[in-house]
């Protein structure tokens, strides 16, 4: 199952390099739901050749997509719906528990382990010109940990 | 912080005296007198004594109910994408680590979003972590007021679409006789963790 994950990641960045957009999307994921959770979150890496900025997302599975940020405080979990994230050209970055992620809110169904979430994301080139990516996010189960499981354990 | 400074002290003069007295005496059973704990005993802290919430089967559970096992709270909610599940994740992980004394061992998760997570959401929740792991939630006053009595901040706060809840990562443990022993904090080790559980298990057992 990780390696059709990993595969599945695979065939999306090079879709997404492909598509002649200048943003790169790989190892996407989504953790799981239970039935009635309305909310979680997305989680992959970003990069780009040029200078770019992920300002807004929508989902089928989601009423509502935020960019959230989150960061512990003297020990206190904070989650903010942030503007958007830049993405400095050329290098990767990582949304990823502890950190940035894609929070997909008003959940019209359970996010189940093995499921493929259609994201499209919406980026802002220093240009000003909009670029969307549609991706296609596996579900990891909720107990999924920070690291993709057994990514690099062949 | 009373506990946390103050236990960071004790610890750290524990560390300092019985480093000490090996030196000076050549002792090889210096694991006795270092500190014993991987996370912060605060042990007789003068806060979080009980709890007295609803399981999802809406019995009223309190410590007592838990008395012979190790329990380990945590404060959260369930729209958490990041730090209740990775907290979560890794008390099913002590509980592996654990082998046989995971039978003692038991997970309690505490709301701190009683209007978003319903019984049934918390029972799936927890389960879907470990089936012998359980959600407990209170109305607003008695969310409110668990919190406080474990020192817990927690906070609404508006985003976009509706809100999110600021929340202490902290998780607490109490030991078999019911006494609240540990801070853990969210970065401690699923294997440091299970150490520190197993050895409160242990004393609990004398002669095992």
């Amino acid at each position: 199952m990780n390696i059709k994950h990993d595969l599945i990641a695979l065939l999306i960045t090079s879709a997404a390099s492909l598509a002649g957009a200048q943003v790169t999307i790989s190892e996407p994921w989504v953790r799981a739901t239970v039935p009635q959770q309305k909310a979680t979150g997305a989680f992959m890496q970003l990069k780009a050749d040029q200078s770019m900025r992920l300002v807004a997302g929508k989902s089928p599975v989601a009423g509502v997509v935020e960019i959230h940020e989150m960061a512990m405080d003297n020990g206190v979990m904070k989650m903010r719906q942030i503007p958007g994230i830049e993405i400095p050209a050329g290098q990767t970055l990582a949304l990823k528990p502890g950190s940035y992620h894609v929070m997909l809110l008003d959940l019209k169904q359970q996010v189940k382990d093995g499921d493929t979430v259609p994201i499209t994301l919406e980026f802002v080139g220093l240009d000003n010109k909009k670029h969307t990516m549609e991706i296609k996010a596996p579900a990891r189960p909720l107990n999924a940990s920070v690291t993709p499981p057994d990514a690099h354990k062949h | 912080m009373y506990s946390f400074l103050q236990a960071c002290r004790q610890r750290w003069s524990l560390l300092v005296l019985s480093c000490a007295a090996c030196l000076l005496t050549g002792c090889d059973r210096s694991g006795d007198a270092l500190a014993r704990f991987h996370a912060i005993d605060i042990t007789g802290a003068p806060y979080g004594h009980d709890f007295r919430l609803q399981a999802p089967d809406g019995s009223e559970r309190t410590v007592a109910d838990f008395r012979g096992k190790a329990i380990l709270v945590f404060f959260g909610f369930t729209q958490c994408p990041d730090v209740c599940p990775t907290a979560l994740t890794r008390a099913a992980e002590v509980k592996r680590l654990l082998g046989r004394q995971g039978e003692r061992f038991q997970a309690v998760f505490i709301t701190v979003d009683p209007e978003r997570d319903t019984p049934a959401i918390l029972r799936e929740y927890t389960q879907a972590f470990d089936p012998s792991f359980i959600g407990l939630s209170g109305d607003l006053a008695q969310t409110q007021k668990t919190a406080t009595d474990f020192r817990v901040h927690y906070a609404k706060v508006p985003t976009g679409s509706g809100y999110t809840m600021d929340h202490t990562a902290t998780s607490y443990v109490f030991d078999p006789a019911g006494k609240l022993r540990l801070a853990v904090s969210h970065t401690t080790t699923a294997t440091d963790l299970a150490a520190d559980i197993s050895a409160l298990l242990k004393d609990a057992v004398p002669g095992h």
